[in-house]
């Protein structure tokens, strides 16, 4: 059990948990031990119950889990529920200043009693410094009973508090407190304790929205307008924090970037419209409800040829759905958004690290390709603090602009049309405003034939809408390709998307100890390049893992290639939480055997 | 549809301005709008108001949403980039757009459907935003494209082409600009090109979201007894409060700070950003056209009374526009050199340092 557990802090939303609660993660993180931390919040400022999940695995086994070794149980409201999910033979850790309810009570778990509240009352004034230190102190209480390294949370209480010395000390005491107290009355460390290792050295601590906005900020935007809607709402808080930090002249105070937070997402995209339409790199982060609303301009960018960058970070519909819960339900949506024949480019990162890399791919294929580009990350990938590796950045990078003709190229030509002629990637030249009036086209959402003129004739209809999809089949080589790991024997593939990639891994390796092989394959672009197509064609039975209802992965998969709808089983967890490898293992052995049973012996 | 012929005898100056350009330069494609829709004078108007002010017709971005109105700018200005955007979208992509590029000179054209229903949203957020930018609002109290229904600017009582009656309260886009806080709110009358250019170019040497609602009749669906937008009811209606003159730079002595001296009853001049100036001819007894409570309740007064008041009748040249209050670079966004623009590898090492 060294190494290999997770534990489950209840709390009340809004009364300083958080920052407890990922100290320890992040203490457990420079110990070298793979971890991970789950936020369960709900949509909400102050008062309902929240948790916070740690997961470590001395394999790399880091999904969501549900079953909890240790739960840290501070939320007297939830105590049941919260008692009632520890495993048989754990460990409750609760504030005794009050005495549980007996029916609380179960004789297969150890209860850990620590008066929290009367430790505040007798060392800290103030009822918020108490309501805030409390946190600190069961945190200390954790680095004894798991053996947490104190030097390392000493170091980051430095790191964080150096410049406060008052804040440092009552922190500082805080944690002695909690880790005395257990010390002196509980058998330290538990069973379930930490050891360090090596294997997060380079690495990193990030979530998937802080690492979109440095994807943004290192691939040239310069524009990026937005309204405000969790799960998205931190992309833009950190592309702000990072353009001030690296885009603002230190002489003259002035910003070479432009941040507009529109009037709703129907005016947000617009403004990436016109930004990309003008030449600047633009984007927008959004989630599902504000996706519904930019489809219309949506549409317009696809027809119109306008690059332009869209960053969905899904959580869970439809309508208002649970705006604090994850899911991957836009897939179909983003795919084809907008009314008319459009189709769209996809990413799908799977972490932050990918979320980084495929932001800045993003900005790369929309100018490309002229069109409209997804990146679809999720609650899960965007708000939670994922170990990944450390980012880099090839400094020969630059930025792939597509065809865009100059004033020079312009007067070489003896005349200039906006749609033709197209290259062999179904693109066609554009020209920005101010270049030349040679260059001057009018664009139109309105239909237009190849030379950007307004058009009511079916064929110069037909031919610009046929070279769009031309184009959109282009694209296929060009989005990030699929992630595929083969196993000798395998007797089925498991198809996924994004974020389900670790809990998928940690389902193959389970079923493969139990002798059932499987390959893997992770989707990360649409239009789906030819290694989907070949890996569809080798495998007969393919189960397909993601988080939504309508299995709109398969869906897509079955509309977009040639594989039979028969050979796609489907996997789905859609209650808004993380996906569990037992979900992935126990679906899949259950279907594996509904199929046996069907076969003729 | 017919199309309209442009007469060269509206345009007797063939004489090139300053750049070399005649009023051809600044023309677009024929019209496809029905003869005699005041849309065509307003586009007519607009390529004047661009050729006089010399602009470099590359230097243009013209935008518009959808709508009869909204055709226009494929008629003006054949050597600016355009953009026939989505319905009551016109002000975002626009302002995106300014963001992207704040050297070019922005244009939107757009209706009362397009700006005052489904748009009005957006435009109300661009002029809080103060995007740098004229914005013609072809005014005709009617939907123009889908065949006549009433706008939200048809007047309560006046009836449409089929003889209902409008029951609902009219908006003054006017009195909206204002209380949103417009930094330059004007309106005029399509058939009116002696008031209607000097408030163009003024509006277009503006520093800030330039209002310019035009009262544009729609001879198909609007023109008819009854209608509060027909050529008859407006030239009965419309009254010129304030007339204004632009006056190039070069025309005035340097001008100091700002300033905006309005004596009632006089004339008075206003120095906008460029130097040049608007010149107030005629501005009636207790009125200041920088006075914004005092213009929305003499508009108001004006209205109830059932005139229509005229003019440029509100301007404060001291407002801050969009790029000013960003505190944006004079270079645009758009051609920052990459360079300038990405902190490298190495600042993102040490910033890492802090993910650990
Ligand atoms: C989303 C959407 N809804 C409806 C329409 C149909 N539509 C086109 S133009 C128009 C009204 C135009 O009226 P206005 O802006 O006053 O322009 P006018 O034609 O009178 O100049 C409408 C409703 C549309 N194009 N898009
Ligand atoms: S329908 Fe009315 S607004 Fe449209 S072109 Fe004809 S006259 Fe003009």
């Amino acid at each position: 059990m060294v190494n290999r557990f997770a534990f489950k802090l209840a709390n009340v939303n809004g009364t300083g948990s958080a920052s407890a609660n990922s100290l320890l993660m992040q203490a457990i993180f420079r110990m070298g031990i793979p971890v991970s931390g789950k936020n369960l919040f709900p949509s909400n400022i102050q008062g309902l119950p929240t948790w916070y999940e740690i997961r470590v695995d001395r394999d790399g086994h880091t999904a969501r889990t549900a079953r909890f070794d240790l739960m840290v149980a501070m939320n007297a409201e939830t105590y049941e529920a919260d008692i009632d999910e520890v495993r048989p033979g754990g460990w409750v850790l609760f504030d005794s200043s009050w005495p549980l309810k007996p029916s609380f009570l179960r004789t297969d778990v150890t209860f850990l009693g620590v008066p929290y509240a009367n430790i505040c009352i007798e060392n800290f004034g103030a009822a918020r410094e108490r309501t805030l230190m409390k946190n600190i102190v069961y945190a200390g209480t954790l680095a004894a009973l798991l053996d947490i390294d104190m030097d390392v949370v000493q170091g980051m209480l430095a790191e964080k508090f150096g410049a406060k010395p008052k804040l440092m000390a009552s922190n500082a005491k805080a944690i002695r407190l909690g880790y005395d107290y257990a010390k002196e009355h509980f058998a330290c460390p538990l069973p379930i304790r930490l050891e360090a290792m090596d294997t997060t050295a380079d690495t990193i601590l990030i979530n998937g929205n802080t690492a979109i906005a440095l994807g943004a900020l290192y691939a040239g935007a310069t524009v990026a307008a937005w309204y405000p809607i969790t799960p998205s709402t931190s992309v833009l808080d950190a592309f702000k924090e990072l353009c001030e930090e690296y885009r603002v002249d230190p002489e003259t105070n002035e910003r070479r970037y432009c941040i507009l937070q529109a009037e709703d997402e129907l005016a947000a995209i617009g403004m990436v419209i016109g930004a990309g339409w003008n030449g600047a790199r633009a984007f927008t982060a959004t989630s599902g409800p504000g996706i519904s609303l930019m489809s219309e301009l949506v549409g317009l960018a696809y027809y119109a040829e306008i690059p332009a960058v869209i960053v969905d970070v899904q959580r869970v519909g439809p309508s208002t759905g649970m705006p604090t819960r994850t899911q991957q339900g836009d897939i179909l949506l983003c795919a084809y958004a907008s009314h008319g024949d459009t189709k769209h480019l996809l990413l799908f990162p799977g972490n932050p690290e990918e979320c980084f890399h495929f932001t800045a791919r993003a900005f790369d294929l929309a100018e490309r390709f002229q069109a409209p580009v997804f990146v679809l990350s999720d609650l899960d990938i965007g708000m939670n603090d994922w170990v990944v590796p450390r980012l880099t950045w090839d400094d020969s990078y630059r930025p792939d602009r597509g065809r865009v003709l100059s004033r020079e190229d312009l007067e070489a030509l003896p005349k200039y049309h906006r749609y033709s002629p197209e290259d062999w990637q179904g693109v066609a030249a554009r020209t920005l405003p101010g270049t030349s009036s040679k260059g001057a086209f009018f664009t139109r959402g309105s239909g237009h034939n190849k030379h950007g003129g307004y058009t009511e004739d079916p064929d110069e209809y037909r031919e610009v809408m046929d070279r769009l999809a031309r184009k959109h089949w282009t694209a296929r080589n060009f989005v990030p390709p699929a992630l595929i790991e083969t196993r000798p024997n395998a007797s089925f593939g498991i198809v996924t998307v994004g974020s389900c990639d670790l809990a998928v891994r940690e389902a193959l390796a389970e079923l493969a100890e139990n002798g059932l092989m499987g390959d893997y394959l992770r989707v990360r672009g649409f239009p789906f390049g030819p290694e989907v197509e070949s890996f569809l064609r080798r495998h007969d039975r393919m189960f397909v893992v993601e988080q939504n209802r309508d299995a709109q992965l398969r869906s897509l998969l079955t509309l977009e290639t040639g594989v039979a709808k028969a050979q796609l089983f489907s996997v789905r967890a859609y209650g808004g939480l993380p996906l569990q490898a037992d979900q992935v293992v126990r679906e899949v052995v259950h279907q594996i055997r509904e199929t046996e049973k069907e076969r003729p012996a | 549809m017919s199309y309209i012929k442009k007469p060269s005898a509206r345009n007797p100056s063939l004489k090139p301005n300053a750049l070399g350009l005649t009023v051809r330069d600044y023309e677009g494609v024929m019209s496809t709008l029905c003869a005699g829709c005041g849309h065509d004078s307003i586009t007519a108007a607009i390529t004047r108001a661009f050729y006089e002010l010399d602009v470099p017709p590359h230097m243009v971005a013209k935008l518009s949403g959808i709508g009869c109105s909204s055709k226009t700018p494929t008629y003006f200005l054949s050597g600016a980039h355009g953009f026939n955007s989505a319905h009551g979208r016109m002000p975002a992509i626009l302002t995106g757009a300014s963001a992207a590029n704040r050297d070019l000179t922005y244009i939107g054209v757009s209706g009362d459907g397009d700006s005052l229903s489904i748009g009005l949203g957006q435009m109300a957020h661009a002029i809080r935003r103060n995007v740098d930018a004229l914005y013609v609002l072809e005014n005709n109290g009617v939907y123009g494209l889908t065949k006549g229904q009433f706008s939200a600017s048809a007047d309560p009582g006046s009836k449409s082409k089929y003889g209902e009656t409008n029951p609902q309260q009219a908006m003054d886009p006017v009195l909206l600009a204002l209380s949103l806080g417009a930094t330059f709110v004007a309106r005029s009358f399509s058939g009116d090109k002696s008031q209607l250019v000097p408030i163009l170019k003024a509006a277009l040497a503006h520093r800030g979201f330039a209002l310019v609602d035009v009262i544009s009749p729609c001879v198909t669906f609007n023109d008819h007894e009854g209608s509060t937008k027909s050529y008859r009811y407006t030239r009965q209606h419309d009254q010129e409060v304030v007339e204004a003159d632009w006056i190039p730079p070069d025309f005035v002595p340097p001008a100091g700070e700002i300033t905006a001296d309005y004596a009632a009853g006089t004339s008075a001049d206003v120095t906008l950003h460029d130097g040049s100036v608007v010149r107030f001819t005629k501005i009636p007894e207790g009125y200041d056209p920088g006075d914004r409570d005092a213009v929305v309740s003499y508009v108001r007064r004006k209205r109830t009374a059932g005139v229509v008041p005229t003019g440029l009748l509100f301007l404060d040249p001291g407002g801050s526009e969009m790029h000013a209050a960003n505190r944006t670079v004079a270079t645009p966004l758009a051609q920052l050199p990459y360079e300038s623009l990405c902190p490298g590898a190495a600042a993102l090492d040490a910033l890492q340092r802090s993910y650990r």
